[in-house]
Formats: structure tokens, C-alpha cells, sequence
């Protein structure tokens, strides 16, 4: 395979070495758990945290003379991903052995597919900062998980868990397009995103549904694709961040030293964050792959793809545009808008019919603040869409001030209600009878000749002026109101 | 009661449905059979007599009732490849030691669906891989027939051989047995019994123990055609459970046994006919055709360019696929462990211990073609070879063939312990010399017994058929029987 470099070198990205500048070349391959009901070649069911063993049939537990069936579910999953990706979807594709002896492997082969898989090229848009950049997709393929290996259960023995024997992964594998620990974390951020709108893989790095094997390599800028170091199985965003920039360090050092890369499979350990060899190029297994004659050539036909395409979700980069379109919001804001389906509907109810800007200034500084500090998701949140709305409806009409909307906020979360009650039933309204700002005013520059004497000179002064009157009213007072007030009587 | 056992399974269903005896007396007659031949003849490697009295009583309840099935009552032997709920299911090896499935295959499921009765497990070369049934963990089985005049012992073929040697020998009304690239018909013509190997896709894979899964179909061994026919019509038919399984209607193959050959053309392929081929065989050939010209077939001359590399292509693909189908022995789950110092150290000891001479041979053979490097050279080619060898085979059919004529295997059975072939496996493989190329193209293929050689032994015929038409073949088949009019039956010395 030519491996065609997509990417401009760019300063910003280079690391510095005691000989120079350094590219970092990162590729990945993501494995995603399929979300369906059951295993990719029999009936068991997938489901997490079960006792041992219990989600085993006799195909997972490769008995002899049992033969895989495709789940079409999972096969529905890998087209609708593939079409989340702007992929080529692949009418045929094949199921192949890769053959390996491992006792969690019951059969001793996965099946997998190599040469012939079912979603070929497509791309990933990633936001870094004001430049949005184009991941390559090179494939994604189906292929089957294997058991788990449990060995603190006895002194000598290890015991083997099936539960997850034979559960449908996708595998997507990018171009080795990425140029940095922070593209390569958005990256996997931004894939998770997409899995998860589509509903594909629940996209749970720490349960293990979702697990990257990440390619490094260095070259100086633009220049020949150096030797590569695949870091195993990392399961988390930041890791990945952490273990891409060990791995990178530690390549230029011995290169800078004069030495060579080893191609080699190497392990992250994230208590010491750094990686560490776990085989060479010549301990690398020899997988034997052939097409599995347990399994006819997959095939489907343009009305299967058209059809899931039809059902498919509005996806974030559409989502995004579309807010920018008709929210007025800006484009960072509607990146952290469409993060998560949930949270974008969420969002989209609260600004439907409403000053869209506020309402998204709302959601996130307010509400998903909160949301975060109470480790909560969109999902659990107390507040409903409606009663937030309710809430930007009182500010936006100048019923109550930001600060004081910021106290509703926590009344609403806490007890509940409707905003605009609780605002009428508890005082809250801003006053913006203007006869009793003015009171107040008056009795502020009375008390304060000094301060009066100072702001003819330092007209920011008048800052001072407003706290004083904001905090005679009990916060209440409108300050638009307020400051056009105070201007007139001080003349300034 | 042993008089019983000489009836054909046609006769003995309708015996059972006379009344003339029941199916727990069919039963005990074969049971009595089974226990005075098998010391000698070595056909069974478990006999299941507490089950198969107990199926001969039901089914004698649901013949009362006039609810019998079209197999109801049949005592039948089953060859060990396949799983068989709570009995003995070892594939002729040590390696799966003790396992005891806790599932049916879709094939006997079907036949108890059809009331049939299970006698037990028939011995096989390991795994299905071999031609004499000298590989089994279970020693070698014993062909009913002899030489005439001689003590000999010869083989019954395999690795179908216990199936063959059981039906021969009167220790079963029928048998089920497996083709991987001629498992069913090189055994039924060592044994002067009848034996087909369906379409690929014609019988369900589920639950029998693969050798290598994209040549591997079940088919039974019969004493006649009919009985064979009766046997296939229920072994047959759909199972999602197997994704290559065809979907498509089951024939009432009995119906067709006696359609007769009138207008059918006959190809005769010159590649086969070989060098060194016995004259005895090449007479037996030429026999057959004039029988099937007599009943109104038309003989044509045809050629299968691409025969000869038959047989090297599958001693690729077969171990291959076997490599890799055997894989799951690993001593981790089931059947045979041999401790050893760590993981690899047992894999190591229980594979060594648990596999014989040939599975290693085999699984080394396909070890090596699917390695980086050789796959493209042996794997990659050895599949183009093979679909070549089905396009010969559709060009003829598409020509007007109905169904081709061949010798079944290149000599009569031979010796237990053949110094020659245990000098060269390579000499053993060339048994499969006629049969391969049906597995390999997915065709139907059944062997007749039609002959005799000069010792007394007998001889098959092989009619390769096209895909899912087995019907013709059962029907060609009779015409073959019938005329050769033969009766193929050992000389009891057991």
C-alpha cells in the first residue's frame, strides 16, 4: 500500500528536537463495540456485566461442528456507520480467519475481514480551533471479539470468561493523516461523537467498548514516513494524548542519539506514562488468513444501503451547520452544542421560538456547567428544556438580570417549578420603575460626595456608581436602566 | 432373528408396517448382530443399545397409532463425525476424549424427526482424513468381504470405513456417513454397498465435526439404491443454522429411483481414464455404459481438461481448512489435556498426544499453504484450480450431459497395514483419484456396486451428477444395479 501524505507540514504542530524539527505521524485503528442485542455469529446476548460465562452459546464456545450465522443487525450497524464516515460502502465483502492460539479464542480463529471489507474509504472533519482539518478513513471492518483471560482467581490456573466471545466489533482504521497528541485526541473524541449519534457503539472507553491501537511514527517535516511503533489497546482520550507524546519523545531520542526505530507492538502504561515493548516484528504472530468457508461472501444490494441511509440521524458536522445557520451562534459554540445528540436536542428545544445566542450562552456556561460539576449527563438533569427556556424567556424580556437568572437557575434545579412563577411568587422581578431607581440614585450621590467629585474626572468610575445602586436593590434593579440614570445625574 | 437384519430397509419399513415384526425386535435383531460381529469387524465405537431400545419402543408406540414416520422403526449406525446429544461424539480421535455433546445435528435430528432408531457410533479414520480407516484412535475397522480363498484382511475404505463395513456386514438397516474428497463412495465400493454424496449445501453441516468445511457433506451408505434414496430424503433439506445450506425443496428421492435412463446422455471422460488403470476396472467401465445404452441413455464422449490437478489442488485446500477447523482442540474446553509447564507447553503436549500420524501430517500441510509468503503460491492457486475444474464440469453439463460415468476408485479394497502406502501417503491419496474432483466442483456423485474383480471383491461405479440433481443419479443408479443384478453380499466368516 502507498501511503499518500494528505497533510501540509505546519510549524505549529512540530516538536523540537536537539537537531531540529519533528513531525509526529499518527494513524489509528478504533475498535468500536457494535451496539445490538446479540453476538455477531450466534444468539447469545451482549449484554455487560453479566456473571461469567452466562452469555455463551455453543458457537461461542466453539463446540465441533458448530457454524457462525451473521447477525444482520450487526451488519445494518457497519453500513450505517460507513455512511456516518462519507465511506464507500461495500457490497460484497468477506469473512476471513485470522488464526491464532490464545484460551480465550475458543475457536482458535477469529473471524474478521481482511482483504474485502464492508465499509471502505471515508472521512472524519475535525474543529481545531479556527481550522477545520480532513481525516482519511482507509476501512472499517467487522470482525469478532474474543473472551477474556482472568488470572487472579487461582494460583496456577487462569480462567476464561466467553461473555464477550465472539461480541461484533467494528474495526476503523484512519489514514496516517493525524499530526499531533491534540488531532489525535479530537479525533478519537470526534469518531466517539459520531458512533454515538448514530447509535452504533455506546462509544464507553472505560468499559471497554470503544479501544484504540494508535501508529506513531517522527520524520522530519516534511520529509520520508520514518519506522512505526503500534501503542496496543489504549482506552481512554487522554492516554492516547499521553502515550502519542512519550511514544514521539522517546523515537526522537534514539534517533537524534543516531540509533533506529524498531518496528515493534508496544504497551502504554498510564501509571508511569510511558510505553514499553511488548513484541518485535519477528515475534509478530503469522495469521494464516484465509476466507472462512463456514460463511458465504456478504452481500446486500443499493436499496439496504438507501434504506439505512433514509433512517439514518442528522449528523454533528449538519448539526453544527445548521445551528450556526439558524441559531446565529458561533462556530465554536455550535461545536460544543452538537457534542452529544442528547444535549443538542436539549439545546434545540430550549432556543426553538428564542434569542438562540442566549440560549446557547445558557447552556453551556449555566447548564452544562452544572451538569459537569454534578457528573451528570443531559439525560439526568433535573432542569427540563422547557424551564431553562423559561428562564432565558425572564432575561431576554428584561423581567430579571443574568445574575439574578443565575439564582433562579439553582432555585429551578433544586426544587423545580416554573421560572416565571417562582420569579413573580419570590419578588424577583427587576425593577425597572424608573421613579424608584431614581430614589435610590439619588440617595447613593448623596451619601457619596467624594466619589461624585472623582467620576467627572474618571468617568469609569461610574462602575462604583451601579454596584452601589445594584446592591441597594437587592440586585433587582435593572442596570441598563440603572447606568442611563446615573449618567444623566452625574453628568457625564 | 438374524434373518431380520437381511432385509433392506425399504422391506423392513414395510415389514414394520405389516405387523410381520416390531421395531424393538428389528432392534434386538441388529443389537445381536452388532455384539456378535464387532470384536471382529471393529465398525463400532460405542453402541447406544439403552437408546436405541428405547427409540424402537416409541416408535413401535407411534406405528400402533398409524403415526409411524417414513424411517419409523430403522435401526441405523452412525458415523462418529457427527454430534449426537448425550453419546459418544470423538471423530475417531483421542483428542476429543470423553466429549459427549449437548447437541443433535441437524442431519440426525432429522432422521429421528422421521422415527428412525440410533444403534450407535460407527468407527472413521480421525477426523474423516484417510481412505482405509487405519487412522482412527479406535484401530483400524475390518471389511466384511475377504478374497476368496485368503484370510487376509482388507480394508472397508474410509474414512467412511466403519459406515461401509456396518451396512456391508448386516450391524445396520443404513448408515450415515461424510465426503470430503470421497469419504462416502471410495468405503461403499470397497464394501459392495451404495453410497452417495449429495450437492454441497444439499444436508446441513451443523453439528457434525468439520474435516474441511467447504468440500464436508453428510450422505448416507445404504445396501440399495432405494434404500439409499429412503435415507436421503430425510438427511436433507434447509437449516439456517448453516449458512451454506441451500434453500431449497427436498425431493421424494425414492420416487425417482426407478424413473430409468431413456434419453439420458452419458458422459464418458477421457481424462480419466489413467495410466496403469487394472484392465478389470477399465472392463467394469465399459460394462456399465453398455448397460445404460441399453436402457435408452445416449453414451458421449467428454473431456475435463482440468483433472489432473484434482487431486493436488485438494491436498491443498482440504488440510487448509482442516488446520484451521482443528484448531479449537487445544485442551482448554473440552475432551483431551495434557498438563504441561505453561499455556503453550500444554497446547503443545495435548495436541501431540491427542492428534495421530495423518491429522498432524494434514494440519502441517495446511499450516504451511496458508503461511505469509506461500498462500498466494499454493492456497490462492489451488482455489483457481478448483474453479476451473467446476467450469469443465458446467461447459459439459451446459453441453447436454446428463450425468457422467466413472470408475468409483482405481482398485478393489486392500490389505490392513499396506506396506506401500504407509511407505507414501501419497499412494493412499490417490484412492481419492476419481472422487475428488465432485467435491471439489460441489457436484453430486454416487457409488454402485457393478462388479467383481478376479479375487472376488467388489468393484463400483461412480455417476457424478449436476448440482441438485441427485435424482438422476439415483435412477442411473438402479439401471446400474439392477443390471449388474449381483448380490453383494460377504461371505459371513466373522
Amino acid at each position: 500500500m502507498t501511503i499518500i501524505d494528505t497533510r501540509t507540514p505546519h510549524r505549529k504542530s512540530f516538536i523540537a528536537g536537539a537537531t531540529g524539527d519533528w513531525e509526529i505521524i499518527i494513524g489509528m485503528e478504533v475498535h468500536a463495540q457494535v451496539t445490538s442485542e446479540s453476538k455477531l455469529f450466534s444468539g447469545s446476548s451482549t449484554e455487560f456485566g453479566r456473571p461469567a460465562n452466562s452469555n455463551v452459546s455453543f458457537v461461542d464456545a466453539a463446540m465441533p461442528g458448530m457454524l457462525p450465522v451473521i447477525n444482520e443487525e450487526c451488519v445494518r450497524q457497519a453500513v450505517r456507520t460507513g455512511l456516518g464516515l462519507k465511506a464507500q460502502i461495500n457490497k460484497r465483502s468477506i469473512f476471513d480467519r485470522k488464526n491464532y492460539f490464545y484460551p480465550d479464542l475458543p475457536q482458535g480463529y477469529q473471524i474478521s475481514q481482511y482483504l474485502d471489507p464492508i465499509v471502505g474509504e471515508g472521512r472524519v472533519l475535525l474543529d481545531m480551533g479556527e481550522e477545520t482539518i480532513e481525516i482519511g478513513i482507509e476501512r472499517l471492518h467487522l470482525e469478532q471479539d474474543a473472551g477474556k483471560s482472568i488470572h487472579d482467581q487461582h494460583p496456577n490456573m487462569s480462567f476464561v470468561d466467553l461473555n464477550r466471545s465472539g461480541v461484533a466489533l467494528m474495526e476503523i482504521v484512519s489514514k496516517p493523516d493525524l499530526r499531533s497528541a491534540d488531532e489525535a485526541k479530537a479525533y478519537l473524541s470526534k469518531l466517539r461523537t459520531i458512533l454515538r449519534y448514530l447509535g452504533t457503539c455506546d462509544g464507553n472507553m472505560e468499559q471497554g467498548s470503544m479501544r484504540a491501537d494508535v501508529n506513531v511514527s517522527v520524520r522530519r517535516p516534511g520529509g520520508a514516513f520514518g519506522t512505526r511503533c503500534e501503542i496496543k489497546n489504549v482506552n481512554s482520550v487522554r492516554f492516547a494524548g499521553q502515550a502519542i507524546e512519550y511514544e514521539a519523545r522517546r523515537q526522537i531520542d534514539i534517533l537524534e542519539d543516531g540509533g533506529t526505530i524498531d518496528q515493534e507492538t508496544r504497551l502504554f502504561d498510564p501509571k508511569l506514562g510511558e510505553t514499553r515493548s511488548m513484541r518485535s516484528k519477528e515475534e509478530a504472530h503469522d495469521y494464516r488468513y484465509f476466507p472462512d468457508p463456514d460463511l458465504l461472501p456478504l452481500e446486500f444490494d443499493d436499496a439496504f444501503i438507501a434504506k439505512l441511509a433514509e433512517g439514518l440521524p442528522e449528523l454533528p458536522d449538519e448539526k453544527k451547520a445548521r445551528f450556526i445557520a439558524e441559531y446565529g451562534v458561533t462556530a465554536y459554540d455550535a461545536m460544543v452544542l452538537t457534542l452529544d445528540r442528547a444535549g443538542a436536542d436539549f439545546y434545540e428545544a430550549m432556543a426553538k421560538g428564542r434569542d438562540g445566542k442566549l440560549a446557547a450562552n445558557w447552556f453551556i456556561n449555566e447548564f452544562s456547567a452544572r451538569l459537569n460539576k454534578e457528573g451528570m449527563d443531559v439525560t439526568q438533569s433535573p432542569v427540563s428544556a422547557e424551564q431553562l427556556g423559561g428562564i432565558v424567556d425572564l432575561i431576554g424580556k428584561g423581567d430579571i438580570s443574568g445574575k439574578i437568572g443565575k439564582d433562579l437557575f439553582e432555585i429551578v434545579w433544586a426544587e423545580g417549578g416554573d421560572p416565571a412563577e417562582i420569579v413573580e411568587a419570590r419578588g424577583m422581578k427587576q425593577v425597572t420603575d424608573l421613579g424608584a431607581i431614581e430614589t435610590v440614585v439619588d440617595e447613593i450621590i448623596a451619601a457619596n460626595p467624594d466619589q461624585v467629585a472623582k467620576v467627572k474626572d474618571k468617568p469609569s468610575m461610574i462602575g462604583w456608581f451601579v454596584g452601589q445602586v445594584m446592591k441597594a436593590s437587592g440586585g433587582k434593579a435593572n442596570p441598563q436602566a440603572v447606568n442611563e440614570i446615573l449618567k444623566s445625574k452625574l453628568g457625564i | 432373528m438374524t434373518e431380520l437384519t437381511r432385509l433392506s430397509l425399504a422391506a423392513a419399513r414395510k415389514g414394520l408396517d405389516d405387523k410381520a415384526f416390531s421395531a424393538v425386535e428389528l432392534t434386538e435383531a441388529y443389537l445381536g448382530a452388532i455384539a456378535a460381529a464387532n470384536p471382529k469387524l471393529n465398525a463400532y465405537v460405542a453402541v447406544t443399545d439403552d437408546q436405541a431400545r428405547e427409540m424402537a419402543a416409541a416408535s413401535d408406540e407411534r406405528l400402533a397409532a398409524g403415526k409411524g414416520g417414513p424411517l419409523e422403526g430403522i435401526p441405523l449406525g452412525i458415523k462418529d463425525l457427527f454430534g449426537t446429544k448425550g453419546s459418544h461424539t470423538q471423530a475417531g480421535s483421542h483428542i476429543l476424549d470423553g466429549f459427549k455433546p449437548e447437541y443433535e445435528s441437524t442431519v440426525t435430528a432429522n432422521l429421528w424427526r422421521d422415527g428412525a432408531v440410533m444403534l450407535g457410533k460407527l468407527n472413521m479414520d480421525e477426523f474423516a482424513m484417510g481412505s482405509s480407516n487405519e487412522t482412527s484412535y479406535y484401530g483400524p475397522v475390518i471389511n466384511p468381504w475377504r478374497g476368496e480363498g485368503s484370510n487376509l484382511d482388507l480394508v472397508p475404505g474410509g474414512s467412511s470405513g466403519g459406515s461401509a463395513a456396518a451396512v456391508s456386514a448386516w450391524l445396520c438397516a443404513g448408515a450415515t456417513a461424510t465426503d470430503t474428497g470421497g469419504s462416502i463412495r471410495q468405503p461403499a465400493a470397497f464394501t459392495g454397498t451404495v453410497g452417495i454424496k449429495p450437492t454441497y449445501g444439499r444436508c446441513s453441516r451443523w453439528g457434525v465435526v468439520a474435516f474441511a468445511s467447504s468440500l464436508d457433506q453428510a450422505g448416507p451408505i445404504a445396501r440399495t439404491v432405494e434404500d439409499a434414496a429412503l435415507l436421503m430424503t430425510s438427511m436433507s433439506g434447509f437449516d439456517p443454522k448453516d449458512s451454506t445450506s441451500a434453500d431449497l425443496a427436498v425431493p421424494d428421492f425414492a420416487a425417482a429411483v426407478e424413473r430409468g435412463v431413456k434419453g439420458l446422455v452419458i458422459g464418458v471422460p477421457r481424462e480419466y481414464r489413467m495410466d496403469g488403470m487394472p484392465e478389470e476396472i477399465e472392463a467394469l467401465w465399459r460394462q456399465g455404459l453398455e448397460w445404460l445404452r441399453a436402457e435408452g441413455a445416449t453414451v458421449r464422449d467428454i473431456s475435463l481438461p482440468h483433472t489432473k490437478y484434482a487431486l493436488p489442488a485438494y491436498y491443498i485446500v482440504a488440510p487448509a481448512e482442516a488446520s484451521s477447523n482443528l484448531a479449537r482442540y487445544d485442551g482448554v474446553k473440552y475432551g483431551l489435556r495434557v498438563s504441561g509447564k505453561d499455556i503453550t507447553d500444554m497446547y503443545e503436549l495435548t495436541r501431540a498426544a491427542g492428534f495421530g500420524r495423518e491429522v498432524k501430517r494434514r494440519v502441517m500441510i495446511g499450516t504451511y499453504v496458508l503461511s505469509a509468503g506461500y498462500y498466494d503460491a499454493y492456497y490462492v492457486r489451488a482455489q483457481k484450480v478448483r474453479t476451473l475444474i467446476k467450469r469443465d464440469f458446467e461447459a459439459v453439463f451446459a453441453d447436454g450431459v446428463d450425468a457422467i460415468l466413472t470408475p468409483a476408485t482405481p482398485s478393489a479394497a486392500f490389505g490392513v497395514g499396506d506396506e506401500d502406502m504407509k511407505a507414501d501417503p501419497v499412494k493412499m491419496y490417490l484412492n481419492d483419484v476419481f472422487t475428488v474432483t465432485v467435491n471439489m466442483a460441489g457436484l453430486p456423485g454416487i457409488a454402485v456396486p457393478a462388479g467383481k474383480d478376479a479375487s472376488g471383491l467388489p468393484l463400483g461405479l461412480q455417476l457424478i451428477g449436476k448440482p441438485f440433481d441427485e435424482e438422476t443419479l439415483f435412477a442411473a443408479g438402479r439401471v446400474i444395479e439392477r443390471s449388474a443384478g449381483i448380490d453383494f453380499s460377504p461371505k459371513v466368516w466373522w
